[in-house]
């Protein structure tokens, strides 16, 4: 055994002897990553019976509503229009298919890695109407700020937004006041806190009583901040402890934040199942409305709702484990997602199948 | 889509705009332009913390190093060098 084997069989001990004290106990991770590498690394079956790990509504894709999926690709189908998206988006279905199915029937439809590249396709394509797909958390707000600022100071008239960004705390404050599901804990995202920094969470510690750390992706890092998490609620207390201070800083990077609060401005919006939650979303600025897809294409997003049978806004909500799903890995597959939990590599239903199966199955 | 990594600048370019100035970043040997905007701080030899084509913070390295070790090793990145590469060729 070497040192760090020893030193996860040691936190994985702290674990189960804290497991014992205060009964059962439900910590949430936030973020998809977080899902996939609590399975990964088989951290989410060492865990002792008390201690129950749930999925929340940390994948950017999973939390996006149908009907922001539904008029990109409304206007994707318009022939002066290429659509430019994360890859996550384009299998996701949609009312009339998904965007990999509209680029199949002649839609453009471009994945790029970054805000930038869209700014620089619609710098080169003069002829073409550029909309980048801005969604995500806090982690990707940054670079559609930048984008939009730079296409601003290029004067460039063939490129816009969707805008779709979602902010993490209103999410959390909504599930913790709506009280559906018992959870005791969060397990924070690593890199969305990289940008918006520690201090933020404190109102999940202080307003809701919740035990809160902050973790990267090592398991390490994840052991110790179930630790931290099972310390807090033994110990009757709610903080915000930080097991990632090598990356996240309790004020989190304020270049960023400042570009984000340059360009958006929070906003009332629509979540996948969990509907209209105040300010937690980002909308342009009057100064940069210009650059947004409704106003120019005349868009609207339409209302949420599910596909046929797919309970994917249970599962972002940790109310339904994905195998209690009827469609789960028989007719929702990876390779023929009905839902967006399957389509995304950090969803809960694509990490359940791809890990969870063949534990159950084991 | 949350999940940023670690490369070391190896030169930094004054970009025009919003998104400069621009480092060329190495990931373990496939080389980027990223927006170096939110870590004016970052120079040649630093390790940044790269997400969606942007540098979020600027890391030791040894974190970089343990942080590009777990990615691997956890096979986390598998898809990242095809999505720069296809992102890549797009732009």
């Amino acid at each position: 055994m070497n040192q760090s084997q020893a030193d996860s069989r040691q936190l994985v001990d702290r674990i189960v002897e804290l497991s014992r004290r205060p009964g059962p106990v439900q910590l949430m991770e936030v973020c998809g990553t977080h899902t996939v590498s609590l399975f990964r690394t088989g951290i989410k079956s060492l865990m002792p019976a008390g201690v129950r790990l749930l999925s929340g509504p940390g994948c950017p894709v999973c939390v996006t509503s149908q009907g922001y999926i539904d008029a990109a690709c409304e206007v994707a189908g318009r022939p002066e229009v290429t659509i430019c998206t994360y890859g996550d988006m384009i299998r996701v279905p949609g009312r009339s298919g998904s965007l990999e199915q509209y680029r199949g029937r002649g839609a453009r439809v471009m994945v790029v890695y970054s805000a930038r590249d869209a700014v620089k396709y619609a710098t080169e394509h003069p002829d073409r109407q550029a909309i980048f797909l801005a969604v995500g958390f806090e982690t990707t707000a940054p670079a559609s700020a930048a984008a939009v600022m730079e296409a601003d100071q290029r004067g460039l008239a063939n490129f816009t937004i969707l805008a779709g960004h979602k902010l993490v705390i209103p999410a959390l404050a909504f599930l913790l006041s709506a009280g559906d599901v018992a959870i005791d804990g969060f397990l924070l995202p690593g890199h969305v806190s990289v940008v918006i920094g520690v201090e933020a969470y404190q109102p999940v510690a202080q307003q809701y009583h919740k035990a809160c750390v902050v973790a990267g992706f090592e398991p390490m890092q994840m052991l110790n901040g179930i630790v931290c998490l099972l310390e807090q609620i033994a110990a009757g207390q709610a903080r915000v402890d930080n097991v990632y201070a090598v990356a996240v800083r309790p004020q989190g990077n304020p270049t960023a934040l400042r570009a984000i609060d340059e360009v958006f401005e929070p906003a009332d919006t629509i979540w996948r199942a969990m509907g209209m939650i105040p300010k937690s979303g980002l909308a342009l600025r009057e100064k940069y409305r210009r650059f947004d897809a409704l106003d120019r294409f005349g868009l609207v997003v339409g209302p949420d709702y599910d596909p046929p049978g797919c309970r994917c806004g249970q599962v972002i909500q940790g109310k339904l484990e994905p195998a209690a799903c009827s469609l789960f890995a028989t007719q929702c597959t990876p390779a023929q997602p009905v839902g967006p939990c399957m389509v995304s590599s950090e969803g809960t239903c694509a990490a359940w199948y791809k890990y969870g199966r063949a534990r159950q199955q084991a | 889509m949350c999940l940023a990594v670690p490369g070391k600048v190896v030169e930094v370019r004054s970009g025009a705009g919003a998104t400069g100035p621009i480092g060329v970043v190495d990931f373990q040997g496939t080389r980027m332009e990223v927006g170096l905007a939110f870590v004016p701080e970052a120079g040649a030899g630093d390790w940044v913390l790269v997400h969606a084509g942007f540098a979020l913070n600027v890391l030791d390295e040894q974190e970089a190093m343990e942080t590009w070790r777990y990615l691997k090793e956890a096979n986390l990145v598998s898809d990242l060098p095809e999505e720069m590469g296809e992102a890549r060729n797009n732009a």
